[in-house]
């Protein structure tokens, strides 16, 4: 072969791969696309199917003109629908988010709010104000348990960070922290519930299942904040974060300041996962199983992989709701429970493909 | 203004063992591959990660008249490179992203003609047919490959590969060391590779550094550092430097100048 017709040889490689490359991004954009359609239609789903069943024409007019309608379905839709429906949405986002971003900091597919103590932390903390009453003077006694369970919840992030940083042990070593503060927040939990009394202890084993049901416009409102602030802070990190996966020598080669990166994402882990338990109570696995359908469907081009996360957390958290409300005929089962039954043979099936890896 | 790479009172490793200490080396020159020797423990790898920040160091390290051991880690980044010896496992990133990213991440910005760049770094490399290919799907040999284009793609002043050749076939360390030589003349730039292959450095380098227990033992045209006496001193063999019919040198070994270290 000439070295001209190398040469074009070689054009012609270069242009069929950035084709390729080109079409892989615009394929991604495109099933980004689909999953907001998905989570639209269960959105719509959520809103209308429920113990008491509403045609998508009372949904639109409670909506438009709350004052045509009786009072009891104005109640359903804008009190109990819409904050359960739309929590279920921005809950999503944030565990998934998290999950995402805890899963590259760690470098291990098994990190997530729940698999690594935060969840049960804030349980503790949630435990603390239910049963003793303790909390954080000055808070309204309407917020005084999620406050707890996010500052515990936050203490039980940042306590893994330090162990990371500090200790300096590989990525197993912090997981298997995370898996000792799982054990010593639910021993702390037993206990409380040992020595609760019989109503406290009700609500306390209510809130530990996680249920949409504690869901508010407030909540609401500080949860969206919350994204609508650190989403931005996600996306701006996305190449350095990406550029993690290749191996913390080689990012810091590349001139990244690892250890602040790691913190900063830590801390917005933190804020997102310790909200979202806090207010919903634990919701297992959206952390876990999110980033792994969006690493399956969009690889780790953080630039992708961290929406994608958000949006998969979101449509499987708003679909779990969908079939809480439907599972039981006339019974809304806590949505902790129907995703944490998605998520077993999920997990297993993680565990079974990264042997070796994990 | 003096140019390469020079060492001056350069000490690294752990707060209580100093792997490497007092090293003073004379400017590595700029164009030329210069070849880490040493058996294993000596410090080779501590120092190279000393050398890109990853490790504690302390001293001064002159490249090109600036002191980079004052300079801030971004910026001292965007003139060193370092390649690490293996890429970790389970990255859901095509070969082509992952490059990218090493561009992007260090601050480079993505175009048409960076893109070109890239495409040009794989063919030049043999694997533009990988291009779109997961990390996770290569062998060990073409990982090493990758990392060797996203360091090269970052068009550094200094190059340290850390035993880029450990996972390659017979082919590709020729290659690889051709290439490495071609860029490194091209761009006047200064390489320091660590290898444990005598007949390599012999064959590729221009100049060579040796070290035992973290000391400088010889240092120089790699004909001159690679000698019976050393091979004795360093690694306890008894070697002999032959000239193939093609007037190329190649070391062979006879035996252990004593018992075995191990």
């Amino acid at each position: 072969m000439t070295t001209e017709t190398s040469l074009l040889a070689g054009e012609e490689t270069l242009h069929h791969t950035m084709k390729n490359y080109h079409q892989v991004l615009r394929r991604r954009l495109i099933w980004i696309g689909v999953l907001l359609v998905a989570i639209i239609a269960s959105l719509i789903l959520d809103f209308t199917l429920g113990p008491a069943g509403l045609s998508l024409d009372t949904l639109w007019n409670t909506l438009l003109s709350p004052d045509s309608v009786d009072a009891g379905t104005r109640v359903i839709v804008w009190d109990i629908r819409l904050p359960y429906a739309l929590m279920a949405l921005v809950v999503g986002l944030s565990l998934g988010l998290a999950g995402a971003e805890m899963q590259t900091i760690l470098n291990n597919p098994l990190a997530s709010p729940f698999t690594l103590g935060v969840s049960s932390a804030a349980a503790f903390g949630a435990a603390l104000a239910i049963i003793l009453g303790v909390g954080i003077p000055g808070i309204p006694d309407q917020w005084l348990i999620s406050a707890n369970a996010f500052v515990f919840a936050l203490f039980a992030a940042l306590m893994l960070d330090a162990v990371t940083r500090w200790t300096q042990v590989s990525s197993a070593g912090v997981v298997l922290f995370g898996i000792a503060l799982v054990f010593t927040f639910n021993a702390l939990v037993s206990m409380m519930q040992f020595i609760a009394s019989e109503d406290t202890l009700q609500g306390l084993v209510f809130w530990t299942m996680g249920s949409l049901a504690r869901a508010s416009w407030e909540k609401l409102g500080v949860l969206t904040v919350a994204l609508a602030i650190l989403v931005p802070f996600s996306m701006m990190s996305s190449w350095k974060l990406t550029a993690l996966r290749l191996g913390e020598d080689r990012a810091v080669s590349f001139g990244i300041d690892v250890r602040r990166l790691r913190l900063t994402t830590l801390l917005r882990i933190s804020i997102l996962s310790a909200l979202a338990v806090a207010f919903v109570g634990p919701i297992g696995f959206i952390g876990l199983v999110a980033p792994h359908i969006a690493r399956m469907m969009f690889g780790e081009d953080h630039r992708f992989y961290l929406p994608a996360s958000a949006l998969v957390g979101a449509l499987v958290l708003s679909l779990a709701s969908v079939a809480s409300k439907n599972l039981l005929p006339g019974v809304i089962i806590p949505v902790g429970i129907v995703t944490s039954l998605i998520g077993v043979p999920f997990f297993l099936s993680i565990i079974l493909r990264h042997r070796g890896t994990v | 203004m003096e140019t390469g790479l020079t060492l001056r009172g350069f000490s690294a490793g752990y707060p209580k063992h100093k792997v490497i200490e007092n090293l003073n080396v004379a400017p590595l020159p700029r164009g030329e591959i210069t070849v880490l020797l040493g058996p294993n423990g000596c410090g080779k790898s501590t120092l190279l990660r000393a050398l890109a920040g990853l490790n504690k160091g302390q001293g001064e390290m002159w490249l090109n008249g600036e002191d980079l051991m004052t300079q801030p880690f971004a910026r001292r980044a965007k003139n060193v490179v370092y390649l690490p010896q293996s890429l970790p496992a389970g990255v859901h990133l095509h070969v082509l992203e992952s490059i990218i990213v090493a561009q992007r991440a260090s601050g480079g910005l993505h175009s048409a003609s960076s893109e070109a760049e890239i495409m040009h770094l794989l063919e030049q490399l043999g694997i533009a047919h990988l291009a779109m290919r997961y990390l996770d799907q290569l062998s060990g040999g073409q990982k090493q490959l990758v990392g060797l284009a996203q360091s090269l793609i970052r068009r550094p002043k200094l190059l340290l590969l850390d035993e880029p050749l450990s996972a390659l076939d017979l082919n590709y360390q020729f290659h690889v060391m051709d290439l490495v030589r071609r860029v490194t003349a091209q761009r006047n730039i200064v390489t320091v590779v660590v290898v444990h292959d005598i007949n390599i450095a012999l064959r590729h380098a221009q100049h060579a550094l040796m070290l035992k227990q973290g000391a400088l033992v010889a240092e120089g045209q790699p004909d001159k550092v690679i000698t019976p006496a050393t091979l004795a001193k360093v690694y306890g063999v008894n070697g002999r430097i032959e000239h193939c019919s093609r007037g190329i040198p190649q070391v062979m070994i006879d035996g252990l100048t004593g018992p075995a270290l191990v």
